[in-house]
């Protein structure tokens, strides 16, 4: 690592974190890799299954806008003799997100796979429970790595990349979130033994595990790293209460029971 | 005095014991985690109020660089400092409008409206 700081306050210091230096040429360019800014998030034709609920007419969430302790959260496994580039694993995991997900999660995208701008449905249970339904909005995608944020009344606030690089000659696929429980009750969740790891960490350790046994790695072992960034809550975003999607999606269940019959 | 331009290069300035500069330039992505940091630790004083940040010259970010902007923002927060930026062209301010970010690092035009700002 080349690191040169000037101790002199008043003499500009220049740190350069990669030795190598860029040529004009290989410049890289994220023209396209972003979404657009969108005010409010708009669905249109949802999926016949997909319950299209907390998504539409709602802002994103950035994580200045939760409630809760920010955590950053590290969940990689290693892809050990996988003869798959980190560019061929994005570009699936792009095409087939859903398929990775556990059990009574089901994410719900155009044909065409995440692309910067569009929109995933979300439609989350656990045993016992409505389906919460509430969405995602794909904020960042490249041959590398894609983002998402969510909207309001999501359980999360802030953003989750999903990436792939080669270390010393093996894949690495890697779920990184920088995110804050969006209200007190979901905080609340994240607080209860199992119910939080399973609300969460669950989720993504057990994608990563579905993600490697696509390309022929079995059982992996999923390094989790977890760091509380910011202990302290955000009170002033507690009425971010009444659009949690999980009350919103309790409350309209029996409407949706009664439609069925 | 600059060094050779990497991927990602900070250059600090002091304008005065309350705020600084950091001058950001070429990529902000999760790789530039270390540089970023130990920038702003350095123009970060005791006495402090503002740190400033120069995006004229970036040229690339993705979204572990947002990423490192909003860890960037709680370390700002934790030691009561405003964080401000300017130069960023109008592809970047649509970013920070995407992800929220306008809303908690003010945006000015230019330095001396981030300079004016800072001492408001």
């Amino acid at each position: 690592m080349d690191e040169r700081i000037d101790a002199t306050a008043t003499t500009p210091a220049t740190r350069t974190s990669d030795p190598t230096a860029t040529t004009p040429a290989a410049r890289r360019s994220d023209d396209g890799n972003w979404a657009k800014p969108v005010r409010t998030l708009s669905t249109k034709d949802a999926p016949p299954g997909a319950l299209d609920q907390n998504v539409a007419g709602r802002r994103i969430n950035a994580a200045n806008g939760g409630f809760g302790r920010l955590f950053q959260k590290t969940f990689s496994v290693r892809l050990e003799g996988a003869t798959v580039t980190p560019q061929e694993v994005i570009r699936a995991w792009k095409t087939r997100f859903g398929e990775f997900w556990p059990k009574g999660q089901q994410m719900f995208l155009p044909e065409t796979g995440i692309a910067p701008g569009e929109i995933g449905l979300i439609n989350s249970s656990i045993r016992g429970t409505p389906t919460m339904a509430t969405g995602v909005l794909v904020i960042y995608a490249d041959d590398e790595s894609f983002s998402f944020m969510s909207p309001e009344g999501h359980p999360f606030a802030g953003p989750l990349t999903f990436s792939a690089y080669d270390d010393a000659g093996t894949t690495v696929v890697q779920v990184q979130e920088l995110t804050r429980a969006s209200d007190p009750l979901w905080e609340l969740a994240m607080m209860t033994p199992v119910l939080g790891e399973r609300m969460q960490n669950d989720i993504w350790r057990q994608t990563l595990r579905n993600l490697a046994g696509s390309v022929g790695v079995d059982a992996p072992a999923v390094e989790s790293r977890i760091v509380c960034v910011d202990k302290r809550r955000q009170w002033r975003n507690a009425k971010n209460i009444w659009q949690n999607a999980g009350i919103r999606s309790g409350l309209t269940a029996p409407l949706r029971l009664l439609r069925r019959r | 005095m600059t060094q050779a331009v990497g991927k990602n290069e900070m250059r600090v300035r002091r304008i005065d014991d309350a705020t600084s500069v950091v001058e950001v330039r070429g990529e902000i992505t999760a790789a530039s985690e270390k540089a970023l940091m130990d920038a702003y630790a350095e123009a970060s004083g005791a006495k402090t109020k503002a740190v400033i940040l120069d995006f004229d010259g970036l040229e690339y970010m993705n979204s572990g660089g947002i990423g490192l902007l909003v860890t960037l923002l709680v370390r700002a927060n934790r030691q009561k400092q405003r964080l401000a930026a300017f130069g960023l062209n109008e592809h970047y301010r649509q970013i920070f409008e995407l992800t929220r970010l306008d809303e908690a690092i003010v945006i000015h035009a230019d330095e001396s409206a981030a300079l004016a700002g800072a001492k408001a």
